[in-house]
């Protein structure tokens, strides 16, 4: 037989060592398993439930930054269609207002114009007829006097003279 | 094992701890300038477990086996005794009281117990008195078994009493030792690292959540990442975190202690290379995966759906014995991986000691360091990896097992 000094104790299970093996892996089982591994295993399970929220919640605000950047094309396209159509319209209501100025203006003119006309046409006539009945008057004062001193009245000068008249004031 | 088997046949004795680094350093060095020529006689005819050829193989056994004493470099540190002797009740004492030399070996014998190369020994003789008795003897006698001397008597010993049922030499003996040897305290003491370690972990997981983590943190993080995610995850799935504590506690236990076994003047001690210790942690597995078992489980131990009855006469019996047989490989892988890596590195170291014909050829000696010192950095390289293989596989296999039992079938209905 092997001296003791060389047995291969190792492979014989001696009862103080299952004693106090099973004693420490029951310690550490119950005081860093339960306190720590499964403390830490709850950290590691939240923080990877953080990251993959916090990677969803950067894509979603990706994606709305997105639809937000569209929008805000859309409109400012919209925006600019308003103001190009606001400016045609202004420059056509614009044209429209000084073309009816113009006409109005024209017509306006037109009708002072004619008015004038009218009333020169008027006055002209008026003026005429006085002129004509100025120098009827004067003619007849004229001939009343010629007559006065060689006539008495006579008919027929009375009818010439109005004849004369007359044609003075077709004239 | 080809080691064990060549070992055990080469029947040698115990001789030449000559080597440095394992946990021997405390050793009288006068003793063996003249030890390879002259074997050591006691008295009663006893010899002396040092003298004679040198013998690597006992040299190797001896240093993966627990002990008494906690040898950090020379120093031998004493460690708490107690004993257990059916009818007496339990001893309580400290190894110093043997006050024993480098190599473990007591003068003094108390309450008839003594120290034989770190080991307790218990005499059996009744007339052997009680307390501390000095000037005792230890040896060994012509056949090899250990025997005290004491006033010219000799006295036989006892070993402590083992569970192997006497399968590997051990079995139940006239007492039981339940100190606190130095694979306990080896035990105790990388629990306490991991603790702390692990308490100050978990605070700052706590304290800042969602932070980048940092300094023994970020050390540790990618480790029980690994495991998390490699393991348990893809076996457990959504059941995960329920057996994480037990998981994590199997691979950072054996981790450190295998880790731990590695560091050289730090005592070497051999916990996760002992067969109690990874049975202690198989018994664990095997409970926690079979307290796990659902009814699909044991309806595929028992009763195998979808095959015939003449199959399963077959099949339950082999499936049943399969309960137990994992378990016991898990502990058996573990133990003859560690313990073969811790004895070839010894045998490996044992060469210059060989090759210097025990102190006798200088030349031999210093010839066969560097080739050595080559080989035994290889061999820790490998070690090192082993450590972590080991602790992972364990706990890898432990998991599948547990996935197996905790297994709904809805998943890979067709594999059946």
């Amino acid at each position: 037989m092997m001296f003791a000094l060389a047995d291969f104790s190792v492979i014989t299970p001696d009862f103080g060592l299952l004693f106090w093996s099973a004693l420490v892996f029951i310690l550490f089982w119950f005081l860093i398993g339960k306190f720590a591994f499964k403390a830490i295993g709850e950290a590691l399970r939240d923080r990877e439930q953080n990251i993959q929220e916090a990677l969803d919640a950067a894509e979603k605000a990706k994606a709305e930054m997105a639809n937000l950047q569209a929008e805000n094309d859309r409109l400012l396209a919209e925006a600019r269609e308003e103001k190009a159509k606001i400016l045609k319209e202004a420059k056509e209501a614009g044209n429209t207002i000084v073309a009816d100025a113009k006409t109005k203006a024209k017509d306006e003119a037109n009708k002072l114009l004619s008015n004038a006309r009218v009333e020169i046409d008027n006055q002209k006539k008026a003026a005429l007829q006085e002129v004509s009945n100025e120098v009827g008057n004067m003619a007849l004062e004229i001939a009343e006097k010629v007559i006065k001193k060689e006539l008495a009245s006579s008919k027929d000068h009375q009818t010439l003279v109005n004849k004369l008249v007359e044609e003075i004031k077709l004239n | 094992m080809c080691l064990l088997a060549l070992n055990l046949s080469a029947q040698h004795n115990h001789d030449g701890h000559d080597h440095d680094g394992h946990d021997h350093s405390g050793h009288s060095h006068d003793d063996h300038g003249h030890s390879h020529d002259t074997h050591h006689t006691l008295g009663c005819g006893l010899h002396s477990a040092h003298g004679g050829e040198f013998d690597p193989g006992a040299t190797a056994f001896h240093h993966i086996a627990d002990a008494n004493i906690y040898s950090i470099g020379p120093f031998g540190i004493p460690l708490p005794c107690i004993p257990f002797v059916p009818g007496e009740g339990f001893d309580f004492f400290l190894s110093s009281k043997f006050h024993y030399d480098g190599h473990g070996t007591g003068s003094n014998a108390y309450n008839r117990f003594v120290l034989d190369g770190g080991t307790m020994k218990r005499i059996t003789d009744e007339s052997f008195p009680d307390g501390l008795v000095e000037g005792v003897e230890v040896g060994h006698d012509d056949e090899g078994h250990t025997a005290v001397c004491y006033n010219n008597k000799l006295y036989p010993v006892d070993k402590k009493s083992t569970a192997d049922g006497g399968i590997f030499g051990g079995g139940i003996t006239s007492w039981y030792d339940f100190s606190m040897t130095k694979n306990v305290m080896s035990m105790i003491i990388v629990f306490l690292i991991f603790f702390f370690i692990f308490r100050a972990i978990a605070k700052r997981y706590k304290q800042r959540p969602d932070k980048a983590p940092s300094g023994i943190q970020g050390l540790i993080e990618p480790i029980f990442v690994f495991i998390q995610d490699e393991v348990a995850k893809p076996f457990l799935g959504k059941h995960y975190l329920k057996y994480l504590p037990f998981l994590m506690s199997l691979f950072f236990f054996i981790l450190g202690l295998n880790l731990w076994g590695q560091i050289p003047f730090l005592g070497g001690s051999n916990v996760t290379g002992n067969l109690a210790f990874t049975a202690v942690l198989a018994i664990f597995a095997f409970f926690v995966v079979n307290l796990s078992g659902n009814k699909h489980y044991w309806e595929h131990i028992f009763n195998m759906p979808g095959v015939p009855g003449w199959v399963k006469i077959i099949l339950t019996p082999v499936e049943a014995l399969g309960l137990f047989i994992k378990p016991i490989t898990l502990a058996l892988r573990l133990f003859a991986n560690i313990t073969a890596g811790h004895m070839v590195i010894i045998i490996f170291v044992s060469f210059i000691f060989i090759f210097g014909n025990n102190g006798a050829s200088k030349v031999g000696a210093y010839g066969a360091a560097l080739p050595t010192v080559l080989l035994t950095m290889f061999m820790m390289a490998i070690e090192l990896l082993v450590a972590f293989i080991q602790a992972f596989v364990f706990t890898i296999l432990t998991t599948s097992y547990l996935s197996a039992a905790i297994d709904e079938g809805h998943e890979h209905e067709g594999a059946h």
